[in-house]
């Protein structure tokens, strides 16, 4: 529950931001390296989130210069990625990722959920 | 050949009345010596000796059979407890208890369970005394037994549960058979588990093992509950009763748990009442179905959020009250806070920040007044540290709160004036409006990957929740990411069982076993959420349960990982910059894949999988559910997300 708290901010963003001063990125490759380096971990191989580890990223993310300040610097629990790891034009590529997931069905539409 | 078995001096005396007597029955024969707890059984007819029976033996008889022995009587002692089951691996320390427990005994009351591994039949006590409530038998080597046994054990201890381990050692050096009875004997059994156990005993006679079983038994069910170990020595076991020993068992009165202090309770109560945002939390709050009873009734009164931290079912997971999905947000707004048998009171109100250099803060208001409850208090130990960080509270009681909850709910009622009713009223509102937003925000989270494969979290327990929401079901082991309390009506204190304690994997497969195995008698239908890794720790538990025809449906959360070390080694190459791509090496389950189904095939389960398509889930949950109620274990290996 503690990361789930440090990482509410970014969530909450998420919710109420469009996109912005996003870089061009591929979205097939941002996939590849969503799980490749590890973001699938906390968030979900769809990036759903999971209410121990991290929150929901997509789709609608939060804008990229904050989604690119927060992976660089976290203020919660979250790993850094600095750009030794992951350079700017890769974070850009799994920005892309998440603006490409699809919205997801409404509960109402899910007998499981009524 | 001085000192043998055959010949043993010190064994003469026992002999005597072995050869003599025969069948003469020195303690209350199987099935009279049940339901003894409120009665003392009195000292059995001592055999007549015939006259002149040694006259003419020669000093050293070898005597090669006794129709009682000591191990007889610690069965007559084990029925006087009431204690249903022993788990075990046959082991030769403890093989004429044993024999006596499957002849003597008649393999009823305590039965037999064969396990394949002591840590399994920890487990199994650990997840049947969590919907017992009371202790399973375990019966192991004091040596190679106990220390496969020990992390389980440690398991329990943290978990705050009873359990009743008998351990085989042969005390008197020269009584061992040269070799491996030599290598299996120990100066001192029970000391490699004293740091995580309540209490254990060395008994010497057997009149001493009578004593300390009760005592034990006392022990381990007083809370705060832990396991205790008796050593059954294998000479005492295994000589022959002398008939002038008189032994008997003796009564159990259990202690009543202790309630809390009155002037505490009081104190208390003027805080809850005077709060505009008191919150609760629960973690190994409620023992019993009457402890979620007490707790609603308090909740109620006060009309304050709940926490349910899960170490126990404590809380109706639907009530407008239940708020555990917005802790952090309750918490930051309290005024007033009680924790209920918190394992880690601090840990609930800071915020810790686990990076390069650890930080941490408070999360409450300025002010914010904290009351605990904790039976814990009474018994702290000093070498592992499960009592974690100190908490700054206001009001500390040393007690049980399931105990103190009536009382600190009526001291509340007390104090409730007509303004704070209205307050409270106001409050009642406002609460059930976040409840019903956070059910509406969670509902949708639940949609997020829905139909993604590997199959979600979410998906997994909305697909099992909608074939046993008109069953009696019991979910056996830890939570599935928090889903089942968010979508499922959980209000009896059976349908959940918390989680291991101290975290050492392993504890899920046995322990839904060995609720399972409680749950059988109640026609209960088990299901387990059992995660790929624990099981591979000691999967012949699966045997067990296809063996003694265990009901249990386990569906594999099959992330194919150590999925949490994997999160670890991420932490720890981003912090170090490098090779962020191979937190996979050594924490990861692959190549090959584990196929869960044959692993369980293997062992006699129904089983299927794996299953990767959330499309098929629905009906393969039918069918195995189906076999559930036929009476055998079945197992689905669903290969799903990581959390």
């Amino acid at each position: 529950m503690k990361i789930l708290s440090a990482y509410l901010l970014l969530f909450l963003a998420a919710q109420n931001q469009a996109p912005a001063n996003a870089p061009r990125g591929n979205a097939e490759n941002g996939k590849m390296l969503f799980m490749k380096i590890g973001c699938y971990q906390c968030h979900g191989r769809e990036g759903q989130g999971a209410a121990a580890t991290g929150p929901r990223l997509g789709p609608n993310p939060i804008a990229y210069n904050r989604f690119l300040a927060y992976i660089r610097k976290p203020s919660g629990d979250m790993p850094p990625y600095t750009a030794k790891v992951v350079p700017d034009q890769q974070a850009a590529d799994v920005y892309a990722y998440l603006q490409s997931l699809p919205r997801p069905p409404s509960p109402d539409s899910i007998p499981l959920l009524k | 050949m001085n000192k043998s078995r055959k010949f043993s001096a010190g064994r003469r005396k026992f002999l005597k009345g072995a050869a003599v007597a025969g069948a003469a029955s020195l303690a209350a024969p199987t099935g009279v010596a049940q339901n003894q707890l409120a009665q003392p059984q009195r000292a059995t007819a001592v055999p007549v000796t015939a006259p002149g029976a040694e006259t003419g033996t020669p000093p050293e008889v070898d005597v090669l059979t006794a129709d009682r022995c000591g191990s007889d009587f610690m069965v007559d002692v084990v029925k006087s407890l009431d204690i249903e089951y022993f788990c075990s691996n046959p082991g030769s320390s403890f093989r004429a208890l044993h024999e006596s427990v499957i002849n003597y005994g008649g393999n009823s009351k305590p039965e037999f369970i064969t396990c394949c591994h002591e840590e399994s039949s920890v487990g199994m006590a650990h997840g049947y005394a969590k919907i017992e409530g009371k202790p399973l038998g375990v019966l192991a080597h004091g040596t190679v037994g106990l220390q496969h046994a020990s992390m389980a054990i440690f398991n329990a201890y943290c978990d705050r549960v009873p359990m009743y381990i008998i351990v085989g050692n042969t005390i008197d050096a020269t009584m061992r058979r040269p070799g491996v009875e030599w290598i299996h004997s120990v100066q001192d059994a029970a000391a490699m588990v004293r740091d995580y156990i309540k209490w254990d005993d060395l008994p010497i006679s057997l009149q001493h093992f009578a004593e300390s079983a009760v005592r034990a038994y006392k022990i381990t069910m007083t809370p705060p509950m832990g396991p205790v170990v008796l050593v059954a020595d294998s000479e005492l076991q295994e000589r022959p009763i002398d008939a002038s020993d008189k032994l008997r068992t003796l009564r159990l009165t259990k202690s009543a748990p202790p309630q809390g202090d009155s002037g505490a309770v009081a104190e208390a109560a003027r805080y809850l009442v005077a709060a505009e945002n008191p919150v609760i939390i629960a973690d190994r709050a409620a023992r019993t179905q009457a402890g979620v009873k007490y707790l609603v009734e308090l909740a109620e009164t006060l009309q304050a959020p709940v926490i349910d931290q899960g170490g126990r079912m404590n809380f109706p997971s639907q009530h407008p009250l239940n708020h555990s999905d917005r802790g952090r947000a309750a918490i930051a707004e309290a005024d007033v806070i009680l924790g209920l048998e918190l394992t880690d009171f601090w840990g609930a109100v800071n915020a810790f920040r686990d990076q390069l250099h650890r930080t941490s803060r408070p999360i409450t208001k300025a002010g914010a007044k904290l009351i605990s409850i904790s039976a814990s208090d009474l018994y702290t130990k000093s070498n592992y540290q499960d009592f974690q960080r100190f908490p700054e509270v206001d009001v500390s009681m040393a007690a049980d709160s399931e105990a103190t909850l009536p009382a600190l709910t009526e001291a509340v009622r007390r104090l409730v004036t007509a303004d704070r009713r209205n307050a409270f009223q106001a409050r009642a509102a406002k609460l059930a409006n976040a409840k019903q937003a956070l059910t509406e925000r969670l509902r949708a989270d639940a949609t997020y990957a829905w139909d993604a494969t590997p199959i979600s979290t979410a998906r997994m327990a909305a697909e099992l929740w909608a074939q046993i929401k008109n069953e009696d079901w019991s979910l056996v082991s830890p939570t599935l990411g928090g889903w089942p309390q968010r979508f499922w009506t959980i209000d009896k204190h059976y349908q959940f069982i918390g989680g291991p304690g101290g975290y050492g994997v392993g504890y899920c497969a046995p322990a839904a076993t060995g609720a399972a195995l409680a749950n059988k008698k109640y026609g209960r239908l088990s299901v387990n959420f059992q995660p790929d890794g624990d099981l591979m720790y000691a999967p012949g538990v699966l045997w067990t349960a296809a063996h003694h025809r265990i009901p249990l449906l386990s569906i594999m959360h099959n992330n194919r990982a150590y999925h949490q070390e994997v999160m670890h080694l991420q932490r720890m190459s981003n912090r170090h910059q490098r090779g962020i791509e191979r937190a996979g090496v050594g924490t990861t389950l692959q190549d090959p894949d584990i196929n869960y189904a044959q692993l369980a095939k293997s062992m006699g389960l129904y089983a299927e999988g794996p299953i990767g398509d959330p499309k098929d889930l629905g009906p393969a949950i039918k069918r195995a559910i189906a076999a559930v109620k036929r009476g055998e274990p079945a197992l689905l290996d669903v290969v799903t997300q990581p959390r």
